[in-house]
């Protein structure tokens, strides 16, 4: 094990060390701010503090909010504690490890992102290859990427306006009748006695007016996944300003773009500039154009991602041409897969609005029967199109 | 009691807390934050209050939660029927409205749910919110004032402030990502299925007299059957009960009789698809191994 951190004889002391450590995990991504610091060093009362074990323990406690902090948690407390003195940036890209290919846009920053801190850039490795700040360009190996697009040249600001009110609208139209909290109505099903009681007061105890309570319309939860493959370069430009115009008006959905591997665009496209987002999302499809996996991509999703983010009041939308290197069976079973978890699945297909389209890729046929509505979509009037199917699914 | 005491004491009740998972119960004990526990179904996140409780000998309190749970199940509720019933009676005895509204207003008509409850005690109990990322959104807002202020704001009553401050235990197991806020008011540890001494130890703990070659293979078998393609891994109570299984039926060793082991799957497999892919050949070889 590496020696621990001496600091500088300046160095004023634990609590700034405390505020140091803090600053060093939020430059790497990690959510945190005044509270933990001055929680982290409340812990390191109770607990042994001059053994490094302890402290890592104890402030793993403090620091991480979810399983992929605990992940990155060591790494990150070896760099600043333990490393002899300097503050090796180096641990910034050794985050998640690359067991599967599935990764989050929770810590990418585009090339021109504003991380707000001046955090440092990653030195180039000796491999001759430049490396990103974010993850994405770390984990491409796999990815066969055949071209590079930058998606600004592809989007404009005035589609993404357009798009925006688009998502208003079908997110509107999309509501899940079957809540289970009852709210106070002016018709309902049952009878909101807390209300019936305190206006019966008035009333010398007669109940004279009854109350009632119902289940409110709860929105539904849009999880957009989009095929940025070769054969869908010309459709990329409608349905990603449709997604960032869905980000933006939706706070609660979720969006993924996959070409030969998924990658996770949520967080990147909620950035408060929508130029500096699409930045932010060349940097993570790389690979765009390239070939497509849909099978393996979809399977990947369902067995990742979904299991966090999809349930029963989930709308699935798929925005691809069905055309797939991979075997046909596994779209099937990645969606057989995916609607066990009670969504609907929508397929939006570009192919589908030409004349005289079946849908023949073998890919298409194997989706069939588990999608919920199939619909032809290239234009963005297409997709406001689909408000009235969406009302009555 | 520093974690280290803490540590020895959960697993005299039979509970084997890994380094991490001891620490943080104890910062949560020691500087009065919730702790958050999140991992995989049957890793043992609920049994993590049950333990605490006893080792503080203290009272466990638990909140089931829910899609739809709302202040009335979870905080408090009016008694309305004896309510109504108050409010006739004292329109046939002459009250004025004024006392009857202070009358069924009192604390005589309230019904104590568990967060109100657990805020209530002499003692402070350990409190324990189950699967919290099944309650939906509205439900985290109360929650979220309830953890930081450990008060209760009655409209007709007031304010209501905890006489000592619960343990607070929440689990989760991803039903729903929770909130950045929810989050943050906690400590949090992540409870991963065990390695194989600490499964042993478990086993160990709550199967006395268990034999030790049985032990040992039963965790070896158990252990390569979570690296199988499964939709639903086998957890620790699956691992108990399959144990037990084993020794109920009196098997001394595992690959002795494949027509058992396959029917004892059962208590280990909780899916039709997960059944058809742990064949009996896979799951000779897996017992194979293990032995």
């Amino acid at each position: 094990m590496s020696r621990v951190t001496k600091f500088a004889a300046r160095d004023p002391g634990p609590a700034a060390r405390m505020s140091g450590f803090i600053a060093h995990l939020r430059d790497n991504g990690m959510r945190l701010g005044v509270g933990e610091t001055e929680l982290g060093l409340h812990a390191l009362t109770h607990v042994h503090a001059p053994s490094p074990q302890e402290t890592r323990h104890a402030l793993r406690a403090v620091c991480c909010g979810c399983a992929e902090d605990v992940e990155r948690f060591d790494d990150l407390f070896d760099a600043f504690w333990m490393n002899g003195g300097r503050v090796a940036h180096k641990t910034i890209p050794t985050q998640t490890p690359a067991s599967d290919h599935v990764h989050s846009s929770r810590n990418a920053k585009g090339s021109d992102a504003d991380t707000g801190a001046g955090a440092p850039t990653t030195p180039d490795g000796d491999d001759g290859a430049a490396e990103a700040d974010g993850e994405g360009k770390l984990m491409a190996s796999i990815a066969q990427a055949t071209m590079k697009k930058d998606l600004r040249d592809l989007v404009q600001p005035e589609d993404i306006l357009q798009a925006q009110k688009i998502a208003e609208r079908l997110g509107a139209a999309l509501r899940d009748r079957r809540s289970r909290r009852r709210k106070q109505a002016r018709k309902g099903d049952q009878i909101h006695y807390r209300k019936v009681i305190r206006q019966s007061l008035s009333t010398g105890g007669e109940p004279l007016q009854l109350f009632k309570k119902r289940r409110p319309d709860r929105p539904m939860k849009i999880v957009t996944i989009c095929d940025v493959s070769g054969s869908m370069t010309t459709y990329a430009q409608v349905f990603l300003a449709f997604i960032a115009g869905l980000m933006r008006t939706d706070t609660t959905s979720d969006a993924y773009l996959f070409h030969t591997r998924l990658v996770r665009i949520a967080e990147a496209l909620r950035d408060k500039d929508a130029i500096r987002a699409l930045g932010r999302l060349s940097v993570l499809a790389d690979g765009f154009g390239g070939g497509s996996k849909i099978g393996a991509s979809l399977q990947q999703f369902s067995r990742t991602y979904a299991r966090r983010f999809v349930d029963g009041r989930t709308v699935v939308l798929i925005l691809s041409d069905g055309y797939d290197t991979d075997t046909p069976e596994l779209i099937g079973e990645a969606l057989a897969t995916l609607k066990k978890r009670g969504c609907k699945i929508i397929w939006l297909n570009p192919l589908k609005g030409w004349a005289g389209y079946e849908p023949v890729a073998r890919g298409m046929v194997a989706a069939m029967p588990h999608l919920d509505l199939f619909r032809p979509a290239n234009r963005l009037a297409d997709l406001a199109d689909l408000e009235r199917e969406l009302t009555r699914l | 009691m520093d974690w280290k005491t803490l540590q020895t004491a959960m697993a005299d009740q039979g509970y084997i807390a890994d380094d991490d998972l001891a620490m943080a119960v104890h910062l949560a004990l020691a500087l009065g934050r919730p702790l958050l526990l999140e991992g995989a179904a049957g890793v043992g996140k609920t049994e993590v209050a049950r333990v605490l409780s006893q080792v503080q000998d203290t009272q466990l309190i638990r909140l089931q939660c829910y899609e739809g749970l709302d202040a009335a199940q979870a905080i408090y509720e009016w008694n309305y029927q004896r309510q109504l019933l108050s409010i006739r009676a004292a329109a046939e005895d002459g009250e004025t409205g004024r006392e009857v509204e202070e009358r069924i207003f009192s604390e005589d008509f309230l019904l104590e749910r568990p967060l109100l409850k657990a805020i209530r005690q002499e003692k402070s109990p350990v409190l324990l919110i189950d699967e919290v990322d099944r309650a939906d959104e509205e439900f985290e807002a109360y929650l979220l004032e309830i953890l930081s202020e450990f008060q209760v704001t009655v409209p007709e009553l007031g304010t209501i402030n905890a006489v000592t401050r619960p343990i607070v235990i929440l689990t989760a197991n991803g039903t729903r990502d929770l909130s950045d806020a929810l989050r943050r008011r906690c400590l949090y540890a992540h409870v991963a299925y065990p390695d194989r001494a600490t499964e042993l130890a478990i086993l160990n703990a709550r199967c006395a007299g268990i034999e030790e070659t049985l032990a040992g293979q039963i965790i070896g078998f158990v252990q390569s059957l979570r690296k199988e393609d499964l939709e639903k891994k086998p957890g620790i109570a699956e691992m108990l009960d399959f144990a037990s299984a084993l020794m109920g039926l009196g098997i001394a060793d595992l690959t002795h009789d494949p027509v058992v082991l396959q029917a004892s799957l059962a208590t280990l497999l909780k899916t039709q698809s997960d059944r058809d892919n742990i064949t009996t050949e896979v799951a000779q070889r897996i017992a194979g191994k293990a032995a």
